[in-house]
């Protein structure tokens, strides 16, 4: 059972539809005890930095989140559900983040771009992401399809999988052991989305 | 690179699509979810539909083909069209709709696009501006291009940025079902004022038609329907055709 974390923000009906159009069993719940019991979670979410913390820290979910990434078991975390993971936000200066990875959240701030990065932008592999399992059957340079004003900059650039440039190289996937995450939303991105997401499903964990 | 996006735009009426002249003179296009099927399968880079009756009635019929489409299409897709509320907006985003476009609300009330942009995240709003070109300027119209407003669209544009916007959906009423290319000079001016992506629509009638609304005028993406629904081309050759002329698309 892949558990779907429901904290009242963002599209969670389109990364619960392209999963099981793939054929996974899910569960999108906001309780405590469906994010013990899943054998894979997945963190979607778009929004306030801020806003996003405060619903998940309503709901009592930080500790559970982490408990089931201690546990070993599958994690995906997609958009805001990447930069969660990391410190802290230019977004949101003083609120703290889940700090499972060490970094920040950082704004675009390159004149003459448009803000928020709205589309299809192209994944360059890092050598780690030509060989990492969430991008099997997936090219060099692919489209995905991107929509934010904040990137993640991981302490450890080792995690990074993938990075894309818009005004800059920023990083738009990354794995740490059990933890995947995309700053590009797979579940939006047609073939090559789904095929990101059927790899996520058919990982098994070790 | 980021790519620039080809939007097929489909107007629903009762519960078919449908596609006009100016607004005016409806023809049938077909069943909107086997449409939708149809360009996610020619690339298409995203949808748009367009409730443009939007009585009560139509509002049922619009979420079950957003729900029908969310099932089998997996790319972004934009619902708009009699959109007034909050409750509304969340409605439509949970039956599988990734953004919502505002049009004659955002006019009428403005705190509707910073309340749903707060609510919802700003890349989610999208406000429509259907504009129509009166002694040098253009004029802001609503209800589906009936109702004449005191808005000039370049200051709205910039308005509706200010209010939380994530988009902006700019449509020439001289140019839309004309098949004659977009407008422009219209499109480069709200390209130019904004600091968000622009959606440039009406009077594709030709590949050039969309290389030159992204050469020339700056827009981000176009958004395309008549040259579509007919089958004219495909949105690949559309993409065939820009890739050659040096335009980033996805293929």
């Amino acid at each position: 059972m892949i558990t779907v974390i429901d904290y009242g923000m963002g599209n969670l009906r389109s990364v619960s539809k392209a999963l099981e159009f793939l054929g996974a069993k899910v569960k999108v719940s906001s309780s405590v005890s469906e994010v013990e019991k899943a054998d894979k979670l997945v963190f979607p979410g778009v929004g306030a930095f801020s806003d996003c913390m405060d619903e998940v820290n309503k709901r009592n979910l930080q500790e559970p989140i982490k408990d089931f990434i201690k546990s070993g078991k599958p994690f995906l975390g997609i958009c805001m559900g990447l930069q969660l993971l990391f410190e802290s936000s230019e977004e949101a200066p003083g609120v703290e983040g889940l700090k499972i990875l060490k970094g920040k959240v950082e704004k675009f701030k390159m004149p003459n771009l448009k803000i928020p990065q709205i589309g299809w932008n192209q994944i360059e592999l890092t050598a780690k992401g030509k060989a990492n399992r969430l991008f099997n059957g997936i090219d060099n340079e692919e489209f995905f399809y991107f929509v934010h004003s904040y990137y993640a900059v991981p302490e450890n650039e080792d995690i990074v999988i993938a990075k894309t440039n818009y005004g800059l190289d920023f990083c738009s996937a990354i794995n740490s052991n059990n933890i995947f995450a995309t700053q590009f939303h797979p579940e939006k991105s047609q073939k090559k989305g789904l095929k990101v997401l059927e790899n996520f499903i058919t990982l098994t964990t070790g | 690179m980021l790519a620039k996006r080809i939007i097929p735009c489909l107007d629903v009426k009762d519960g078919r699509v449908v596609k006009g002249v100016k607004f005016l003179n409806l023809k049938d296009a077909g069943d909107p979810v086997e449409a939708a099927k149809k360009y996610e399968e020619a690339q298409a880079d995203e949808l748009v539909f367009l409730d443009i009756t939007a009585s009560h009635e139509e509002r049922k019929i619009i979420l079950d083909i957003v729900k029908k489409v969310a099932a089998c299409v997996f790319i972004p897709f934009t619902v708009g069209g009699g959109i007034k509320t909050v409750d509304d907006i969340r409605e439509l985003l949970s039956a599988g709709c990734d953004k919502i476009s505002l049009n004659s609300q955002a006019i009428l009330n403005p705190e509707l696009i910073k309340k749903s942009s707060s609510r919802f995240g700003s890349q989610c709003i999208v406000v429509a501006i259907d504009a129509k070109k009166e002694d040098d300027v253009w004029q802001v119209y609503i209800n589906g291009g009936r109702v004449r407003t005191k808005k000039e669209a370049i200051a709205w544009a910039r308005k509706a940025e200010s209010l939380g916007a994530g988009e902006l959906l700019l449509t020439s009423m001289d140019f839309d079902g004309t098949n004659k290319g977009y407008d422009i000079e219209l499109t480069k001016k709200v390209s130019a004022a904004v600091n968000i992506p622009v959606i440039a629509s009406g009077g594709a009638g030709k590949p050039e038609d969309i290389f030159e609304v992204f050469n020339i005028a700056h827009a981000d993406a176009a958004l395309c329907a008549s040259i579509f629904h007919y089958d004219k081309y495909t949105v690949k050759d559309v993409k065939k055709y820009l890739k050659k002329r040096g335009v980033i698309v996805r293929l």
